[in-house]
């Protein structure tokens, strides 16, 4: 594969395969039933007492 | 017997090391194979005095492993006070030209020397240190590997050592943020796949069912660094036993390589760790959820897909071909919705807190470093316009602009991260003093805003001198006169980052009497509630 057909492939196919991927991830995280689970993850870091005193 | 294979192959290593300066190719090599073998034998000995020969007591297995993260908190601390100390010597030679001592500390050595102080060494260790902290505490699982941690943490700083040595030795590659020979980079890429194994394997054992987002951007910096590093890197050394390599690449390609790393290591390393930092600590001190989880996975995605495009930006109007220059501005450009909802992110976090402004120095703190992150995230891309490029490209505004996102984004949220740490690592009450943490945020913030603007001030003189032209087309100034007219501006600058190193001397300070179990009597920031007078 030489330089320009990869160069074509990448603000082709690449580009959209990017693109679909990032809106795939973005409209997952607004998923029904995501709020909750998500309210939850955020908790995490709160949840740890062991360092609390 | 614990360290025995350790001091074994420390030893043996420092051995070879005195061979490889016995036979080196050239002069430089063999002086730094020479610092190689001292630091080693210092190591040795090191482990020897540690070295007990009693059976080793059990290792609780369900405790976090807050060793190596101690450690990293006071390298932490003290590659801050040495890198920014370095940066007020290069200031101030840039300043007085005398101060340029040959041939060790001359600006040309001196340079990356702080550059690489300040990046690797104070940042590298906070983001080794706070996300070994976070990583364990959020997947609430002890650090994968046993040892491995340590093996991290001093060859990481073995790592520094030899870069900064070789810079004062005059051994450079001359790649921005990534000056270390070839051999020396091969070393960090040891280090990095530890740290990957390390960092992966504590979340791959954790017991918390999701992987809390902090974690996502500690991993993204960590992969990218790693493929960053590698590729920017690759060269063929002269000599295997000589310091002198050259690059894979040449001309425009190689530049472009070279900023693809250099803005990758500020989109990644300065970045997405940094907001690591920030989606664990800031909550942690409000004792706030963060504002909007599902805003955070979307800032980590965004983040991602645009920030690895946006280093041909450092390349306007050179060779680089046009669509690549565009392709690097509008990338910039649409960097600012990221940026700004993460800023947005982080702020919002205290709604419904914004009382503990008044009362926490450390919150002022973050809420100051979050701040700084939306005005350079914004001034970045700004500057990334091709016709904004046209006036700031090579003047001090882009000087301005880097301090500000480097001290006040990444300084100020790693200091805060110190201070909320240091308590909790070393079992203390509370801090020394509160009082010093008030009094280093405002140092620090006043030294920015001098540093900053006095570089606005410098970089667009610098720029309009350089195109003025009378109408005939000659230019108006010669090179030299625009140094010379920057003469003032420097000096301040130099006072700037002297403001910010005094804020930083006091953390040290701080910080070591926390440690050593000190608490300072003063009176609680907010002060008591006025007594009630009786009517009269």
């Amino acid at each position: 594969m030489d330089y320009h057909t990869m160069r074509a492939f990448a603000d082709s196919w690449g580009l959209l395969a990017m693109l679909l991927f990032f809106i795939s991830a973005s409209a997952f995280v607004f998923r029904p039933g995501s709020r909750d689970a998500s309210a939850e993850a955020a908790l995490i870091p709160l949840k740890d007492d062991r360092d609390e005193r | 017997m614990r360290h025995a294979t350790s001091i074994v192959s420390l030893g043996g290593f420092a051995f070879l090391a005195v061979l490889a300066a016995a036979f080196a190719h050239d002069t430089a090599f063999a002086n730094h194979m020479w610092v190689l073998a001292i630091v080693l034998v210092v190591f040795v000995i090191g482990l020897l005095r540690r070295e007990n020969f009693q059976r080793a007591a059990p290792i609780d297995q369900s405790a976090y492993m807050d060793g190596p993260i101690r450690f990293g908190v006071i390298a932490t601390m003290f590659w801050a006070v040495v890198g920014l100390l370095v940066g007020v010597v290069v200031a101030l030679q840039l300043t007085y030209p005398e101060l340029n001592i040959e041939p060790w500390f001359n600006f040309g050595r001196m340079r990356p020397l702080h550059t690489s102080g300040v990046i690797f060494a104070f940042c590298g260790n906070a983001l080794i240190c706070t996300s070994l902290y976070v990583v364990q505490r959020t997947s609430r699982a002890r650090l994968f590997g046993g040892d491995l941690a340590w093996f991290v943490f001093w060859g990481y700083q073995l790592f520094i050592v030899m870069a900064a040595t070789g810079y004062l030795l005059g051994i450079s590659e001359s790649r921005e943020y990534a000056e270390p020979e070839w051999y020396v980079d091969i070393w960090l890429t040891i280090v990095w796949v530890a740290y990957l194994v390390v960092f992966l394997g504590t979340i791959v054992k954790r017991k918390e069912p999701h992987i809390y987002v902090a974690n996502w951007f500690y991993l993204a910096f960590i992969v990218t660094v790693a493929m960053l590093h590698l590729v920017n890197n690759l060269s063929m050394p002269v000599s295997f036993l000589g310091s002198k390599s050259y690059s894979a690449f040449s001309g425009v390609q190689d530049a472009l390589t070279q900023w693809w790393y250099g803005h990758n290591a500020v989109g990644f390393f300065l970045t997405a760790g940094f907001l690591g930092m920030m989606y664990y600590f800031v909550p942690k001190q409000a004792n706030r959820p963060v504002y909007s989880y599902r805003l955070s996975i979307i800032h980590f995605w965004a983040l991602i897909f645009l920030y690895i495009w946006a280093g041909p930006h450092h390349l306007h109007f050179t060779a680089l071909p046009d669509w690549a220059q565009t392709l690097g501005m509008v990338f910039s450009i649409m960097l600012w919705m990221p940026s700004w909802g993460g800023m947005i992110n982080g702020l919002m976090t205290l709604s419904g807190a914004w009382d503990k402004l008044r009362t926490d120095p450390i919150i002022r703190m973050m809420v100051a470093a979050i701040a700084f992150y939306g005005m350079s995230t914004f001034e970045g891309p700004m500057m990334s316009i091709k016709t904004v490029n046209s006036l700031s490209h090579y003047t001090d505004w882009t000087i301005g602009h880097v301090h500000s996102g480097a001290l006040g984004w990444n300084g100020l949220i790693a200091f805060a991260a110190l201070y909320y740490m240091v308590p909790k690592l070393w079992n203390r009450e509370r801090l020394y003093s509160l009082r010093m943490v008030s009094w280093h945020l405002w140092l620090a913030t006043l030294g920015i805003v001098v540093y900053a603007a006095v570089m606005w001030v410098s970089g667009i003189q610098q720029g309009l001198m350089w195109r003025e032209h009378d109408e005939q087309g000659f230019l108006v100034y010669s090179f030299v006169e625009s140094v010379a007219a920057l003469h003032p501006y420097y000096l301040i600058r130099a006072l700037g980052g002297a403001l910010f190193l005094a804020g930083a001397l006091l953390m040290a300070f701080n910080i070591t009497m926390t440690i050593l179990g000190y608490q300072r009597d003063e009176a609680p920031i907010g002060g008591a509630l006025p007594s009630l007078q009786p009517a009269e």
